[in-house]
């Protein structure tokens, strides 16, 4: 993933850029962009190249399909991307139809939900190619007419030509289009953003009117003739060996079809040891699992727990010798030494797991010649598609992957393990359709989860109470050589570079608990560190975490574009972290205290390249019960923001997201499994927990970036400053326990 | 075998007597807008109107079921004309969407029992869970679903495109939907 990072994070339109028209079999013109990206990666790394490729039909019913080829998790890109074409393309969205692309990497190039990329990636190039039609229909009412291209208009999908008046419809125009040379995408002429119609409207989404009709849109709502429906079950120690398995009795269950065991490939992000119950329906096969006798060798991971690991880590805290400096500046020691105070904390917070709405699930049907077919709600359905072929001995184009609407991804369906397992059932059943469907039961305890964290704070202050060193001894765990660490903190964090000297250090434990990528990592959890143990500085000088926010950002100077404050991403701008601190100050009236029994926390973050500065106004009560009542958000991620109800949705459901996991979200494992197992006891928000959100954005002259992120890791640290400057406590853990506050 | 009626027509399941309603409905019934999130009465993606009331479907059995009237997210309204479907789509209460149904089943029940719930009685009445955070607009838009129901508003949220070639199609037969998918490979 860190790869497609790196391609996504700058990219550049090259001129090598393919386009081609063709004629629809009815008449009609299809337009298809293949656009090699030269993406910028970090500094020093080779450029790395991408395809993004664009698909768009003008039917001669003046229907105008895009394809949208990014897989749609709830975040709106099905409806943002195609908005983009149909501005250039002088489209009327009325007219606009969408569908889902397989997955096909030589077709579409990455196809991926994660990492508030999807945005960034295709702001230009989705423009570019709809200007391109948009030109070959005018030069089609040229020929026409006989008249100088340059002198007719597009309105709504209609080509004017304002000397005589007549029009004509782009699906009448479609078919002669399609003869016409095609533009050099990189040069054709671009709306003037005033002139935007489409872009910045607050469109519904694409899907909703078949959402509210229950329509069957999302992966586990597949149906296939003759379809019958698995319950996997296995270990729930992480990391154990299927020794063996008593199928007999569950075989025996009415309605049950068949029960066998699966055998893992040793890689847990693909196949872990199973046994796979096929019945009639999925409650027949999910209940015959009681009367399941496996055997698991628990190996050595059975002993591991939070509580061990937590153990661990304080003493490696405690010890103060790190494995590894990752990050140094200027002399750290010498700051301590000559310090007129120190403050020192130690910060942790828990496992965390993602739970979508709609729990895991796959459909796969295996042919007579061997090759899959499958309906996977997969945010990765390219690196889906490689894991099945490569687990099977297949070539990738073997495996069909339609990818379906997802109830929810918040990062869980980065990870393809459900669908290999699909895989791996229904190769065992050729000609036999399978939907594999995980119990909420199966998510909780099955996850990859958001990895805990242990971090051990030293900030060394001057006599004038000015930041002069910051240390950070970090206690993360060992996922593997070359491994990505979605809880990696990056060299450049914040403060580094707007601190004189600093050092940042880490330790690592060993575990088998499965970990992945939760919305914002990283920044999800520090965050909430960095941002509260600068809101303990601040306080020890007098001042506030905004204004010395304010006063940090002011110490060094423009940053080179390859400067990170988070490390993968580029160009970090302190003028506008500045701009969104100052807003979010004046929304939540900052410096007014708050009616009697309430107070104000602050938080600000930079993450997938987007600024965020959060408000939070809290009270609780006198057994600890706590309430947020306002959350004031202001957030820059550029120029546009394409479609307003999309995004306001992104913002309130991030800062929502992030309050929960803040007041009661924590995964705890105990001989070497999960505790938690539904939302009984991993406890998400609802209603009452909502606070009266206000989002406001500031336009700045920078590319648009993406929404599904950043708005998350702010509110935490705001609503924990929040607390501390009600209770006069300090919250160093997460999930927040209110009745020790009181 | 359980008989009830579904969405106004007679039904009968030739299934085990417990299975819960919400998996006869799914795996049998092949009404998959009734969403399976927790199987344990807590998540409320699986709401369904039994004799007007909103209930769970994954805690009622078939059985318990016999004899009632069960209407489903696809029995709401034919051309998603009910009140709350319109304002769920018009105040974009949605966002993923997979727990949408059940919450219009929860809010639909609502207003058949009152058509002016105040924002109280519209927190207590929606107990859902929605994992992506709609819940700021769930409150305006139930409310805007109410004065629909009085009267007191008309809301025209035109169906998004994308769909309304084939809808059109369905609704006058004359009319033929585009045969896009084969078209563009």
């Amino acid at each position: 993933m860190s790869d497609l990072m790196e391609k996504a994070a700058s990219p550049q339109l090259s001129r090598r850029t393919l386009l081609k028209a063709g004629a629809l079999a009815g008449g009609g013109l299809t337009l298809t962009a293949s656009i090699p990206m030269v993406a910028r990666a970090a500094a020093g790394a080779e450029p790395a190249e991408a395809m993004l490729n664009a698909f768009i039909t003008i039917a001669p019913d003046n229907t105008i399909t895009i394809v949208g080829k990014n897989p749609e998790i709830g975040q709106g890109i099905k409806t943002s991307l195609p908005m983009l074409v149909a501005e250039e393309l002088d489209a009327d969205w009325d007219q606009v139809r969408i569908v889902q692309a397989d997955a096909d990497m030589a077709k579409y190039g990455p196809q991926m939900a994660g990492g508030s990329f999807s945005t960034p990636m295709n702001w230009m190039p989705m423009r570019q190619v709809g200007a391109a039609g948009r030109q070959m229909l005018l030069e089609a009412a040229s020929r026409r007419w006989g008249v100088d291209s340059a002198k007719l208009q597009t309105r709504l999908g209609t080509v004017v030509d304002p000397a005589s008046g007549r029009s004509l419809t782009y699906g009448e125009l479609a078919s002669e289009a399609a003869k016409v040379a095609v533009p050099d995408i990189a040069k054709v002429p671009l709306k003037d953003p005033q002139d935007f119609k489409i872009i910045g409207r607050a469109i519904g989404g694409i899907d909703s009117p078949r959402i509210v009709r229950g329509e069957p849109i999302f992966g586990v709502d597949t149906q296939l003739p003759g379809l019958v429906y698995a319950a996997y079950e296995r270990s729930p120690v992480f990391g154990a060996k299927l020794v063996s398995a008593r199928l007999d009795a569950v075989k025996a269950q009415p309605g049950v079809i068949d029960a066998f065991v699966v055998e893992g490939n040793g890689n847990a992000e693909q196949l872990v040891d199973g046994v796979a119950i096929i019945a009639k329906n999925w409650w027949i096969a999910n209940k015959a699992r009681e009367k399941l006798e496996i055997e698991w060798d628990n190996g050595e991971w059975a002993s591991h727990s939070s509580a061990g690991y937590d153990k661990k880590a304080r003493e490696l805290m405690a010890a103060g010798k790190p494995e590894e400096v990752f990050s140094s500046e200027g002399d750290v020691d010498a700051a301590f030494a000559s310090a007129a105070k120190i403050l020192e904390a130690e910060y942790s917070y828990p496992f965390l797991a993602h739970v979508p709405m709609e729990p895991q699930n796959c459909t796969a049907l295996c042919k007579d010649d061997g090759s899959i077919e499958m309906w996977a709600p997969s945010q990765t359905p390219q690196g889906g598609q490689q894991g099945v072929a490569q687990m099977l001995g297949l070539k990738p184009e073997q495996v069909t992957v339609h990818v379906t609407r997802m109830g929810g991804g918040f990062g869980r369906r980065l990870t393809n393990d459900y669908m290999h397992q699909s895989a791996a059932i229904a190769r065992k059943m050729p000609g036999t359709p399978v939907q594999l469907i995980w119990s909420r039961e199966d998510d909780v305890r099955s996850d990859f989860y958001r990895p805990a964290g242990w971090h051990r704070l030293r900030a060394s202050l001057d006599e004038n109470g000015k930041l002069t060193g910051f240390d950070d001894h970090f206690i993360t765990f060992d996922l593997g050589d070359g491994a990505y660490n979605p809880a990696a903190m990056a060299p450049d964090i914040f403060p580094a570079k707007f601190v004189p000297n600093l050092r940042y250090a880490q330790s690592k434990l060993k575990s088998a608990v499965p970990m992945g990528a939760l919305r914002a990592p990283s920044s999800n959890a520090l965050s909430f560190v960095t941002q509260s143990f600068l809101d303990e500085v601040a306080q020890e000088q007098g001042s506030d975490l905004p204004n010395l926010m304010l006063e940090l950002l002011s110490t060094r100077g423009p940053f080179p574009d390859t400067q990170g404050f988070v490390g993968m991403q580029p160009g970090f701008k302190p003028a506008r972290a500045k701009a969104v601190i100052e807003k979010s100050m004046q929304m939540g009236a900052w410096g007014t205290p708050s009616a009697e029994g309430r107070a104000k926390g602050f938080g600000f973050y930079f993450s997938h390249m987007g600024y965020f500065a959060e408000v939070v106004e809290a009270s609780i009560s006198d057994r600890g019960q706590i309430t947020v009542h306002n959350v004031w958000a202001a957030g820059d991620v550029g120029s546009h923001i394409i479609n307003p109800f999309g995004a306001l949705n992104q913002v309130e459901g991030a800062i929502i997201d992030g309050i929960g996991q803040a007041m009661s979200l924590a995964v705890e494992i105990e001989g070497g499994a999960t505790v938690q197992s539904n939302f009984h006891d991993y406890p998400v928000p609802r209603m009452p927990v909502t606070p009266n959100i206000e989002v406001e954005f500031i336009k700045t002259d920078y590319s648009p970036t993406g929404l599904g992120e950043p708005a998350l890791p702010p509110v935490i640290p705001a609503l924990v400053n929040a607390l501390a400057a009600l209770t006069g406590k300090r919250v160093r853990s997460l999930p927040i326990d209110g009745k020790a506050l009181v | 075998m359980s008989r009830m009626t579904v969405n106004g027509r007679p039904v009968q399941f030739d299934m085990d007597p417990q299975t819960p309603l919400l998996w006869a409905l799914r795996d049998a019934a092949n009404l998959t807008g009734t969403k399976y999130g927790c199987g344990a009465g807590d998540c409320g993606a699986c709401m369904v109107m039994v004799d007007g009331a909103a209930l769970r479907s994954c805690l009622v059995t078939i059985a318990e079921a016999e004899g009632r009237y069960v209407t489903t997210i696809e029995g709401l309204s034919h051309d998603r004309s009910h009140p709350v479907q319109q304002a769920l789509v018009a105040e974009q209460a949605i966002q993923c969407g997979f727990c949408t149904p059940g919450i219009a089943m929860a809010a639909a029940a609502l207003l058949e029992r009152n058509a002016n719930p105040g924002e109280a009685e519209i927190r207590e009445a929606i107990p859902n869970l929605c994992r992506c955070g709609v819940y700021p607009r769930l409150v305006k838009a139930i409310e805007r679903a109410g004065r629909v129901a009085r009267r007191a508003e008309r809301i025209s949220a035109a169906p998004a495109p994308g769909i309304d070639a084939r809808d059109a199609a369905s609704a006058v037969p004359a009319m033929r939907a585009p045969d896009i998918e084969g078209e563009i490979e």
